[in-house]
């Protein structure tokens, strides 16, 4: 408890900032993923393959390196911008070619007559998309989504070595002051354990929410 | 049907495609980057002009074994085992291809495990991380350490230190053309780099307000910031910063006075007073014989700055 009290601003600064994270990395992966997966299923062939370069790469690569390659190599493209929202631009973006998936595995779940029913209305492809198939959609993404937004979080702590201060970072300077090294970790797995609590149920509330009778 | 069926396969030849092209293509470019210095300096080593590194004789008729547990099991089992760093070029660093270690700290270490009659060239060196030093020591996983192991009142209560060999203390490492910074007084309102949460950037945050603080897990990556102008200076101990002013004096320098004092001793098991005496006596005779001054020399020296006075031991 003494580490806790001892180190509260720290921690409890290092909290709110993977909070931050968690919302601007979680808003531009679900952006992004949709928009992605709306690529991956359109009827236009190079924004299909858009879409697929995008995932395979971004997908298959460290997010170490994405990272790396954000915070390190924009700067050398005078891209310049604060190390938080490197860090958003680099988790977002990695956890969205996962939520693209997830989301283009839940429009697949969609019968394909639900489409062709609305195509023969004469909705457009972007009618379709929004106002029938991904509505149904979204109710066999959210456990998916809710784990990968997990994942996301823990992810979120390779931030830290990019002079982003969040909750894993205050590590270093807690364990360089002489505090024992397992209860700052365990307090910190506290701190990620609560955000990540939280965010089961509320994905599993969700998910009771948009439920159909079958 | 038919549409999905082709737009799968589309996706599956797609992604196969991708998959095989992409690894090679992202990978590797990036990879190299923090890489590049790192083997610059250890491939490159000195050229003949440089000052070498001295050979150490082995002292004969050293016995310890009465008096010092530690010394007694290093001489059984032929060697000593020393902890040390890996990652701090010139000061105690290892050639990731030859695995061989050199540096000031790593030749402070063969120089010692040499007086003490013990054969420099067996020496096991073990990289430990520096939150694990004192448990290695506690635990004889290692007979002493050798690097940038700062002597405290603290860690006295669970180690002993002989020494101290080197005054250390917080500096900064700039661009050789920089002529704005000349020292801590002149960092206000720059960017100033260093380890993730080290005691030099709380320094840098408590005593600085006005200069900005960016925090990155290694000194390497400060210093690839620096070259490449995304930070104005990075600080730490101003060892460490002679380490990689000398890996590249074309491009850095050390500027300023140091503005804390670190002493860097040599860590050893508490209770093991013998070997503490034993450390001692080595380090003042190879102090005065001037071999301490000739490794500086052939490895922190390089980087241009003068060695500075060499302490006294503190013995307690």
């Amino acid at each position: 408890m003494k580490v806790l009290t001892d180190n509260w601003d720290l921690i409890s600064e290092g909290f709110v900032t993977t909070l931050k994270l968690t919302l601007w990395c979680g808003l531009v992966a679900l952006v992004l993923g949709t928009l992605l997966a709306a690529c991956r299923v359109s009827p236009v062939a190079p924004l299909r393959w858009f879409g697929a370069a995008y995932v395979n790469l971004v997908r298959n690569t460290p997010l170490t390196l994405i990272m790396f390659f954000v915070a390190l190599g924009f700067p050398k493209l005078n891209w310049n911008m604060d190390y938080f929202t490197f860090a958003v631009i680099a988790v977002g973006g990695y956890t969205a070619a996962f939520i693209c998936e997830a989301v283009r595995s839940g429009i697949n779940t969609v019968p394909i007559g639900q489409a062709e029913a609305a195509r023969s209305i004469g909705m457009s492809f972007n009618q379709t998309l929004t106002l029938i198939v991904l509505p149904q959609a979204l109710r066999a993404v959210i456990p998916p989504i809710g784990s990968l937004l997990i994942a996301m979080v823990r992810n979120s702590a390779i931030a830290s070595a990019f002079n982003v201060h969040d909750l894993f970072g205050t590590n270093a300077q807690m364990v360089e002051n002489g505090n024992d090294v397992v209860l700052v970790f365990l307090w910190i797995a506290v701190g990620y354990l609560i955000i990540t609590l939280s965010m089961s149920a509320l994905f599993a509330l969700l998910e009771k929410k948009l439920a159909v009778a079958r | 049907m038919n549409l999905r069926k082709s737009i799968a396969i589309a996706g599956i030849s797609a992604l196969a495609l991708f998959g095989t092209a992409a690894c090679g293509k992202d990978g590797s470019p990036e990879e190299k980057t923090p890489e590049a210095p790192a083997s610059n300096a250890t491939g490159g080593g000195a050229p003949a002009a440089k000052p070498t590194v001295p050979t150490f004789t082995v002292k004969a008729g050293v016995d310890l074994s009465a008096t010092s547990p530690t010394w007694k099991k290093a001489k059984d089992r032929g060697h000593l085992v020393i902890g040390a760093k890996e990652d701090q070029p010139f000061l105690g660093s290892m050639d990731p291809a030859t695995k061989k270690r050199s540096g000031f700290d790593i030749e402070m270490a063969r120089m010692i495990s040499a007086e003490l009659g013990l054969d420099p060239a067996q020496i096991e060196f073990k990289t430990i991380a520096s939150a694990n030093r004192e448990t290695a020591l506690q635990k004889g996983d290692v007979d002493m350490y050798v690097g940038t192991y700062s002597i405290t009142d603290k860690r006295k209560d669970s180690v002993s230190f002989a020494g101290p060999y080197y005054v250390s203390g917080q500096s900064l490492l700039v661009k050789k053309n920089e002529t704005a910074i000349t020292g801590k007084d002149t960092i206000k309102g720059k960017k100033v780099c260093s380890a993730k949460g080290s005691t030099p950037i709380q320094t840098i945050k408590d005593k600085f307000p006005e200069t900005t603080p960016i925090e990155y897990d290694t000194y390497s990556l400060c210093v690839d910031n620096l070259l490449s102008g995304q930070v104005d200076a990075v600080s730490t101990d101003e060892a460490i910063l002679k380490g990689y002013a000398a890996k590249d004096p074309d491009h850095l320098k050390v500027v300023g006075d140091n503005f804390s004092v670190e002493k860097y001793g040599i860590g050893l098991p508490k209770d093991d007073a013998a070997l503490r005496a034993a450390v001692n006596d080595a380090l003042d005779a190879k102090e005065k014989d001037g071999t301490w001054k000739k490794v500086y020399d052939a490895t922190l020296g390089l980087s241009g700055s003068p060695a500075p006075t060499i302490p006294a031991i503190e013995r307690y």
